[in-house]
């Protein structure tokens, strides 16, 4: 039988669970969260200097594969990511595993035939009808999260009592696993929302106001930005992200175009990836009145590369704090606290003036 | 009568030729930037963010040479020749971090064939932009490209009859614009001519033949430039002793291509990655030795 597992990004291996074990009669192997291990496992094996998320995601192949998988799935994106799986499923043959890649992608884009092509290889009675049902309900979950992420995120930094805010998104990620109709989804979510809403905060009303942008990788999985959102929580700030899961996936397209026309007088194409997006959230932060904007990314990721003169220039005409940070496996965790510390010491100095 | 720099990185060596011919035949003055010496890879190193590739970086100094000495840079944007022909990210940014950067004017086309942007329609827009009329921009875009073609089948014969030579034969794999640089390529080719050695350049082949090629080795391969490099390593795997791989660190195709060509292919190989602080010394070690070993394999 067929033993499957997928990739780790944040808090969505919950909906890619719940997907894959209603629509494929396949066993699914749940990889161990990321840990230290996972990327050194992923550093060894991997190029030289390709950029961080393939190392973190073949570490977490090779770890499943530990745990018994022999079917991965992979995805892709709009720069080199959309090549991975092919070179991933080369070196871990080379590694002398007997596994399978399944690529959700053709040449960087979802491709849904493929899709279908390479559920039927695994499961012969695959339905396409019964994966377009529970496919939905995945497509609202993740929006649920989504939602509620963002207010988390809104808030967190304020919470009277450490800890309650993660409590509850714990219990919710678990009961959202465990729903088998869109109708028990929906009367969850707003069950939670309610929960949500009454954990208590005392939030002043000028509280620090910073804005997360970056590379879709590092952005999304916390383990891989050393739980920047946390530190900054820890210190009392209000945290705004734009990408998530939900964005990629459907309002991107769409966004796309709006944020070209916003920004003729900067840019006048797509920069590839995630980067023309991110300049564009730039000039949106600094008139939305934030004080600070971090951009974060993985080594080597060549379109934010691209992307950072232009965000330097937009920030510095309208006078706004920018900070860039790259991360690798090696990147020192006591380096990035010191660097964050000086950067919102400077944003309070500013809001002193 | 206005005045056009061309910055002699990146796009100069796929459509240089194609540019000079069309401007010549309009008569519009234009200035190439020279080739790569420090001084320009010291301006590109103040323009550039430092994990850029070293292509790009020194690409940045030519744009920077050139800022005060032209009316327009000519820099186009290439995205994709189809879906499964894309390039790499720094092809469609860099008309926008140029524009950013520097002060002068920029001409621009985007090269989008799955949105229907031709390399025609491009050159029509430039030459629009500078003031003629349509008739003689076609007439001038027809020239260029019958030109171009003539000396690029010349280019190419004479790469393949190489593969005809007795000499050791060794195929460079490596985007043009790192091969013909002289802070990139120079010194390598230089060396291996010294030691008599047939270098058969992977950009001068047939892309038609060569891109459909690489299919053999890599099915989900979508960039366009490295298709062709891995499909020339195809055609002429029989008839060569071995390969250098020559990138520029850190080249984002280049890190995950041809980290999957060297696991398949069974053809003795090195790879080589030049960034600004490398010295030839240690580049010419590596290379004597690839040399002895291919001309031991040879002669037991």
């Amino acid at each position: 039988m067929t033993k499957i597992a997928y990739p780790l990004m944040g808090d969505y291996h919950v909906p890619a669970k719940f997907l894959l074990s209603h629509i494929l009669n396949a066993e699914i192997i749940s990889p161990p969260p990321i840990t230290n291990k996972t990327i050194e496992l992923g550093t060894k094996y991997s190029p030289e200097f390709v950029c961080t998320p393939f190392k973190y995601t073949l570490g977490t192949m090779i770890e499943s594969i530990e745990k018994g998988a022999n079917a991965l799935i992979q995805m892709g994106g709009g720069c080199r990511y959309g090549y991975y799986a092919e070179v991933q499923e080369q070196i871990l043959k080379d590694l002398g595993y007997d596994v399978t890649l399944i690529n959700l992608v053709t040449k960087g884009k979802t491709d849904f035939r493929r899709i279908v092509r390479e559920f039927k290889k695994i499961d012969k009675h695959f339905s396409l009808l019964k994966a377009l049902y529970y496919g939905f309900i995945t497509v609202k979950m993740v929006k649920y999260m989504d939602t509620i992420d963002d207010y988390i995120r809104e808030n967190i930094g304020f919470e009277l009592e450490a800890g309650s805010f993660e409590a509850l998104k714990f219990k919710m990620l678990r009961d959202f696993g465990k729903v088998d109709s869109y109708h028990e989804l929906y009367k969850k979510y707003k069950y939670y929302l309610k929960e949500f809403a009454k954990v208590k905060i005392h939030k002043p009303d000028n509280c620090l106001k910073i804005g997360i942008i970056g590379e879709l990788y590092t952005v999304m999985e916390p383990f891989s930005n050393y739980f920047l959102e946390k530190e900054l929580a820890q210190n009392h700030i209000e945290i705004k992200r734009f990408t998530n899961a939900h964005y990629l996936l459907f309002e991107k397209t769409w966004a796309i175009k709006r944020y070209l026309k916003d920004m003729k007088p900067y840019i006048k194409y797509q920069m590839g990836a995630d980067a023309s997006d991110n300049i564009a959230r730039t000039k949106y932060l600094c008139e939305a009145g934030y004080d600070g904007i971090i951009h974060i990314k993985s080594s080597f990721c060549t379109p934010e590369i691209g992307a950072m003169p232009i965000i330097n220039k937009i920030a510095g005409q309208y006078e706004k704090p920018v900070i860039f940070f790259s991360f690798d496996a090696n990147t020192s965790e006591t380096g990035i606290k010191t660097r964050l510390e000086a950067f919102y010491d400077m944003l309070e100095m500013r809001r002193g003036k | 009568m206005v005045k056009v720099g061309i910055p002699r990185g990146l796009f100069y060596y796929y459509y240089g030729n194609i540019w000079k011919h069309f401007f010549k035949f309009l008569k519009i003055p234009y200035i190439i930037s020279p080739n790569t010496n420090k001084d320009i890879m010291n301006r590109g190193l103040k323009y550039s963010n430092d994990e850029m590739c070293l292509a790009f970086k020194t690409y940045l100094g030519h744009a920077a040479y050139l800022q005060d000495k032209c009316d327009y840079l000519l820099v186009p944007r290439i995205d994709n020749f189809k879906q499964d022909n894309q390039t790499c990210t720094n092809f469609l940014s860099a008309y926008d971090i140029i524009h950013n950067t520097f002060e002068v004017k920029v001409l621009n086309y985007n090269i989008d064939l799955e949105h229907g942007e031709a390399l025609k329609k491009g050159l029509i827009k430039i030459g629009k932009e500078l003031g003629f009329d349509k008739q003689k921009i076609h007439q001038a875009y027809r020239y260029a490209m019958k030109k171009n073609e003539e000396d690029k089948q010349r280019e190419i014969t004479i790469n393949l009859n190489k593969l005809k030579s007795t000499k050791t034969k060794i195929l460079l794999v490596s985007h043009p614009y790192n091969t013909y640089d002289d802070l990139i390529g120079k010194e390598i080719i230089k060396y291996l001519k010294q030691n008599d050695v047939e270098i058969i350049y992977s950009d001068k082949f047939d892309e038609k033949i060569t891109n459909k090629l690489s299919l053999n080795l890599s099915k989900d391969l979508y960039f366009k430039y490295s298709r062709d490099n891995v499909g020339s390593i195809i055609y002429a795997k029989d008839k060569i002793d071995g390969v250098i791989f020559l990138s520029a660190f850190p080249c984002g195709p280049d890190s995950l291509v041809n980290e999957l060509v060297m696991r398949k292919i069974k053809i003795p190989h090195i790879n080589l990655v030049l960034d600004d602080t490398s010295s030839f010394t240690g580049t010419e070690t590596r290379l004597e030795s690839f040399i002895d070993v291919l001309r031991g394999l040879n002669h037991d």
